[in-house]
């Protein structure tokens, strides 16, 4: 069971990564607006038209 | 649905053709359109391969005002000391951020996102739907503001620039504060249940745990717990010792004591290893729902625009002054008492002033809700916000900004507001109840196991405040309410205010504003009565190529209908009609005395007219008869029936003229309507009305309103309303959509109905609970089921509240792409 141990401070350690790419993703504006980027699938298409 | 559709309405705006024979051409097929503006706007938006906009659409367009589009209103805006205000330049680029009138949908920000970017200079376009706002960045050496803000008007969209930015920064990073609190809650929560089920589930087995690896359970409980107690619950603990400090017990108070508690004597047993119970899986669930309820009301909150971003839609940015015979265009901000300004045919007011000519007309429907327009002489006081429809007018400026009469209205509204009947008061005094009945609870709990078992005494007092502070009660209402809310959503209604749906479940009567709620807001011609056999297209026509050159709200009856060709020697008379030579034959149009004045003869109306009349004539005859209604929603009655049938007893209050109000009334079926109301009589109306204990719901739409909306118990804004009415609403109508009224009442009492349920379940499993904690027969494990179990039944119970089958739109819009993907291929 030790390997408990290094197992739970490993996965905390994920998580404190995926809490700080969370934070900068926030940051970055990336929730700001969930509906508008759907559209940008769009403009690609209408290039090559 | 689109094919349907296109036979009687517009193919852009969606409003009736009422005889338009207009096409416009969109993806190679001929659409009907309304009028020549919509047929602008279409064709331009197919113009630049833009047409599947059409396709995606959720909504229907707002219909292009023609001098939006034709007058170049925009050109003051390439002022670079102007534009300076709204603006900031870093090394060649310019940024700006706009507000976006007529934003509705996805579709909406994807078409000005991409007109934008075929424009050669423009670096950078972030067009928000959420918020109605875009983002735009220019190289200067190729564009100006007014290129960037005339391209959006012509999509037939009117951009307003964003003075205030504070504003909408602030609301942006309360979002994101919350999105983070929300993610630590979440985050931290998952990790703490894990090593909370280990540890449970060997307690239900009946093993032995190593004591090594509980106590380093524990720890790392411990470590991840802290940030989410002192992070996450930051909001709560500080608004819990607020209300502590005054004294005033808010609903955060017993929660912020139980969480305190909780934590400190987990901490303490943690760090002692004296093997007492640690409830830091308690902690941080409980955490973690209070701020996905925090975060859902706020999300709602926030679709509504500030009201400084309504003034700012208000109010023109640029004056014209007088200054030594000259005229000089000017940001209103650099304007000063004593200053002269000039304003012209069509444009809005900047600031309150007294009259310098001897008469002006004035469109004063934004502020006492009157449709016709008023007229003022030499002297008499004029106020910012207001429209001057006829000729130019010299003003003094007399008072600016915070110190105009509209402004005074918003600071009405505020007060209005602060007054307001809340039901939160109810629910902070309940609070209070239950913080007394817990801390005697857990207070006597202490005392009884001190005298019996001294050892047990802590566990279970703090086993009594665990258990009732119950998530279930704490999600009751934000659960039912943000099921409510999404449901609302999908109906065309937006939930601005959390009591607003309380508040509308209890409503038994409703207040009209007739103009733009129960009519459509805005004249048209209903009847055109032709003398002598004349052609009446022909008369329609020459009306129409008369009236084009004016702003007169009775002029833009005809703005939906064909001119008759180009008019020369054209001349306005303040207050009375147009004159203008069409094919070298003069013309009058307007009331029968003008009209009358060119041939010399008199006239009587030959049938009885609703509304306003005027005459058309030429220089031997009178030609026509036209009658100006603002003629109903076609919902209307059938809304008036459904509230009756919901026992909602209707009234209007409007500020227009007797005949038009009793008119409305009749047709709608109302009995109790007053006309010539003023802001102050309605509100007095209102008030006296509540004086009685009745629950009165207000529906308005004009800035004249908003404080009479404020002191509503509930107030719902039309959507294409004032955008101070919607800041001081509690719902506002998107779609304009009358008929999602008596289903709103509906709703409203169906969650009312289930929150209820949720809180009856809530107080069984708190009440039930308390006294088997206090015996302390309730071990941790079996509180943390209870207390997830009891939440769950109240997210389930409220989900009845969701809407079930998506609507037409979706399926429609799913089968879309699929459709464009065999096309493509072929």
């Amino acid at each position: 069971m030790s390997i408990v141990f290094v197992l739970i401070p490993l996965s905390l350690a994920l998580v404190v990564l995926a809490g700080w790419g969370f934070f900068w993703a926030v940051s970055a504006g990336q929730f700001d607006d969930l509906e508008s980027p759907g559209w940008d699938a769009l403009r690609d298409d209408d290039e090559h038209r | 649905m689109n094919a349907v559709a296109a036979v009687d309405v517009c193919f852009h705006c969606g409003e009736p053709l009422r005889g338009s024979t207009l096409l416009a051409r969109v993806d190679r097929q001929e659409q009907p359109v309304c009028c020549s503006g919509c047929q602008a706007v279409a064709e331009l938006i197919s113009g630049t391969g833009l047409g599947d906009y059409y396709r995606y659409r959720d909504t229907t367009s707002t219909r292009p005002r023609s001098d939006d589009l034709t007058a170049d209103k925009w050109r003051v805006y390439a002022d670079p000391e102007l534009a300076g205000q709204f603006t900031q330049a870093t090394n060649g680029q310019t940024t700006a951020t706009l507000l976006i009138e007529g934003l509705r949908c996805s579709a909406c920000s994807w078409l000005i996102d991409q007109v934008l970017r075929q424009h050669a200079g423009i670096i950078d376009v972030s067009v928000n739907a959420a918020t109605g706002r875009a983002n735009v960045c220019w190289n200067d050496e190729q564009l100006d503001l007014s290129h960037v803000m005339r391209t959006i008007a012509q999509l037939g969209y009117v951009p307003h620039p964003v003075t205030d930015e504070t504003v909408s920064r602030a609301l942006r990073d309360e979002r994101r504060d919350g999105l983070k609190r929300l993610a630590v809650a979440g985050f931290g929560m998952m990790q703490v249940m894990m090593f909370a089920v280990a540890v449970y589930s060997a307690e239900l087995a009946h093993e032995i745990m190593e004591p090594a690896i509980l106590s380093y359970f524990r720890i790392v409980s411990l470590l991840v717990a802290t940030p989410v107690m002192f992070y996450a619950g930051a909001p709560i603990l500080l608004s819990a010792w607020n209300s502590l400090r005054i004294r005033s017990v808010g609903m955060d108070a017993p929660v912020g004591i139980a969480l305190v508690l909780a934590y400190a004597a987990s901490v303490w047993n943690t760090l002692t290893n004296s093997g007492g119970e640690v409830y830091f899986d308690s902690v941080t669930m409980f955490i973690f729902f209070l701020t996905l309820g925090r975060f859902v009301q706020m999300s709602v909150r926030q679709r509504t625009a500030g009201v400084t971003d309504a003034l700012a839609r208000q109010l023109p940015s640029v004056a014209h002054r007088a200054c030594d015979g000259s005229i000089e265009d000017v940001p209103v901000t650099s304007l000063r008492i004593g200053d002269v300004i000039q304003v012209r045919r069509g444009e809005v007011l900047p600031a309150d002033g007294q009259l310098h000519d001897d008469e002006a007309e004035l469109d004063e429907a934004m502020l006492t809700g009157e449709s016709l327009p008023v007229r003022r002489r030499l002297g008499h006081r004029v106020v910012a916000g207001t429209i001057n429809v006829g000729g130019p007018i010299n003003i003094t400026v007399t008072a600016l900004g915070a110190e105009t009469a509209l402004s005074h209205i918003v600071t009405l509204m505020q007060r209005a507001q602060a007054h307001k009947p809340a039901l939160a008061r109810n629910a902070d005094a309940a609070a209070a109840k239950f913080l007394r009945y817990v801390l005697l609870g857990a207070g006597l709990t202490c005392a009884i196991w001190l005298a019996i078992d001294p050892s047990r005494a802590f566990a279970a007092t703090l086993a009594v405040l665990v258990v009732a502070c119950p998530c279930a009660f704490a999600i009751a209402m934000p659960a039912a309410l943000a099921a409510a809310t999404a449901s609302l959503g999908r109906q065309g209604i937006l939930l601005t205010e959390a009591d607003a749906l309380e508040a509308l479940a209890r409503v038994d009567h409703i207040v009209f504003d007739k103009t733009g709620t129960l009519t459509q807001g805005e004249l048209r011609v209903s009847r055109c009565v032709p003398l002598d056999r004349i052609d009446e297209t022909r008369c329609l026509q020459i009306a129409a190529s008369l009236e084009r050159a004016s702003e007169h709200p009775l002029a833009r009856a005809f703005a939906r209908h064909d001119g008759a060709g180009a008019v020369e020697e054209l001349a306005t008379f303040a207050g009375q009609g147009i004159q203008g030579r069409i094919d070298d034959r003069v013309y009058r149009i307007g009331s029968p005395q003008f009209v009358a004045e060119l041939h010399s003869q008199k006239h009587e109306p030959p049938v009885a007219f609703n509304g306003s009349v005027i005459l058309l004539g030429d220089e031997q005859r009178a030609l026509a008869w036209f009658e100006l209604t603002d003629s109903v929603r076609p919902a209307a009655a059938e809304v008036v029936r459904d509230l009756q049938s919901l026992g909602i007893e209707p009234l209007i209050l409007s500020g227009d003229g007797y005949t038009a109000v009793t008119t409305v009334a009749q047709q709608v079926g109302i009995t109790d309507a007053t006309a010539r109301c003023s802001a102050k009589e309605k509100l007095a109306r209102l008030l006296s009305l509540q004086q009685q204990g009745k629950r009165v719901a207000v529906v308005g739409d004009g800035v004249n309103d908003a404080p009479v909306l404020a002191a509503g118990n509930v107030s719902i804004a039309m959507g294409r309303g004032a955008a101070l009415a919607h800041a001081s609403a509690g719902l506002v109508l998107v779609n304009d959509n009358l008929a999602a009224l008596p289903e709103a009442v509906k709703l409203a009492r169906r969650t009312l109905r289930i929150a209820r349920q949720n809180l009856l379940w809530a107080a069984i499993y708190n009440f039930g609970s308390l006294p088997l904690a206090a015996f302390g027969l309730i071990p941790p494990w079996l509180a943390a089921l209870g207390m997830s179990l009891s939440s769950v039944a109240v997210v389930l119970n409220s989900t009845r509240l969701l809407p079930g089958v998506p609507r037409n739109r979706s399926e429609q819009s799913r089968a879309t792409p699929q459709r464009r993907l065999s096309e493509t291929t072929a």
